[in-house]
């Protein structure tokens, strides 16, 4: 066989696949402490983008028929983007280690030939220390993948795409 | 040692586009400057959302619309999604868009001067089959211009949105049509180093999958990632 199929841009017009129920994981009735995930998208010159495609999956709690653990969300006119999920709980890593709660979050956009992906962990959570891909990270940038509370049940965090806050962007 | 326990291979070098793209301008102040991570596949990327088609109903026909027939070239575009080891991957979402036969999107953003046609949404999701195959029909989508840069036209394309068996298989790509001259002067199509990697872009007219007084055929085969023999160490 071939290697695999070459990305493409999702370009600006993606959001003709847009359902706004998408954006809140909790719909078919999932059940847990439930979140709210907000966050924005920056470029090189600090402008918010209002094109973005936002995805977010969380393997925990587990996908079933309440929780399919799979968000999208479009970034608005002001760049943000909101998603209502179940806040996850740690899961095994390599070896014998523990991986703190997180959520893969992925970007798509113009100007993006290949989707981005990154994490976001939760700020002051007290398996963070341990977690085997924060530890890979330079301490400085780690915060980039910390959301930060902003009230109860809330959490944001702000993606840079370039620039001295740039967010650490992963190969998976 | 079953199937999810195996990390994903790397992408083979040349067979994706390079975010750093200058040619295609809006990549300029989009693209990380910084190399990215290579982290460990854990179970976040070896595994992956499942959509079940009773919640996500499939629309294989986007070239009916409220029972009106949209105007254009009517086409079948059909074919299989396989891994790298040849793997058949049933039951895989496949979620299409595109502009009309005229080159409009019906988007709000979209200012191209051309019709709109109140019988074309231009939005399809399929399933792949039991043998991984797919098959939807729509319109061919018509070219249109874009701004990157002076007489800048994109070459007819139907963008195309995949998951696959694990979030490190997501793939967004899109499926471009044999003999466009427009292709050799597209900035995104040639974004991808390796010509054949690019060229397995364009589809391949089938007469086999052309029906009869109906519509052309178009074969479009996905290929998304591989697992590694071996597991890692967890």
């Amino acid at each position: 066989m071939p290697p695999a199929t070459a990305s493409q841009t999702i370009g600006p017009y993606w959001h003709l696949l847009e359902d706004a129920a998408w954006a809140d994981l909790t719909r078919f009735g999932a059940a847990g402490e439930i979140i709210t995930l907000s966050g924005r998208v920056i470029d090189g010159e600090g402008q918010m983008l209002t094109d973005a495609c936002v995805e977010i999956w969380q393997a925990e709690p587990a996908a079933g028929e309440t929780f399919g653990g799979f968000g999208r969300a479009a970034t608005d006119e002001d760049g943000c983007f909101r998603f209502t999920t179940i806040k996850p709980g740690p899961l095994p890593g390599p070896g014998n280690s523990r991986q703190a709660p997180h959520i893969a979050l992925t970007i798509l956009a113009r100007g993006l030939l290949f989707h981005l992906a990154t994490r976001v962990y939760f700020s002051g959570e007290p398996g963070n220390e341990e977690d085997p891909v924060l530890r890979m990270i330079a301490p400085e940038r780690r915060q980039t993948l910390l959301a930060r509370p902003a009230g109860a049940g809330r959490w944001h965090i702000d993606i840079f795409l370039q620039g001295a806050h740039e967010t650490v962007f992963l190969a998976i | 040692m079953s199937l999810p326990d195996l990390p994903f291979r790397p992408y083979a070098p040349g067979s994706q586009p390079d975010n750093d793209t200058p040619a295609y301008r809006s990549t300029r102040l989009r693209h990380p400057l910084r190399p990215l991570l290579r982290i460990p596949q854990t179970v976040t990327e070896r595994t992956g959302p499942v959509f079940a088609p009773a919640r996500f109903p499939a629309i294989s026909s986007l070239a009916v619309n409220n029972g009106k027939e949209a105007l254009g070239e009517r086409i079948i575009v059909a074919g299989h999604v396989r891994d790298e080891d040849g793997r058949k991957l049933p039951g895989t979402m496949l979620e299409i868009w595109q502009a009309n036969a005229a080159g409009r999107y019906n988007h709000a953003r979209d200012q191209h001067d051309a019709p709109l046609d109140p019988d074309f949404s231009g939005a399809g999701r399929v399933f792949t089959d039991a043998e991984g195959g797919y098959r939807f029909v729509t319109v061919k989508p018509g070219a249109y211009p874009w701004g990157n840069h002076a007489n800048a036209w994109r070459p007819n394309h139907i963008h195309i949105s995949l998951f696959g068996p694990g979030h490190a298989t997501r793939l967004i790509t899109q499926m471009y049509f044999p003999g466009d001259p427009l292709l050799a002067l597209d900035p995104i199509f040639l974004a991808t180093a390796e010509a054949e990697a690019r060229n397995r872009l364009v589809a391949v007219f089938d007469l086999a999958i052309t029906q009869p007084n109906v519509a052309l055929g178009y074969r479009f085969d996905i290929v998304l990632r591989g697992r590694q023999a071996t597991p890692m160490e967890d």
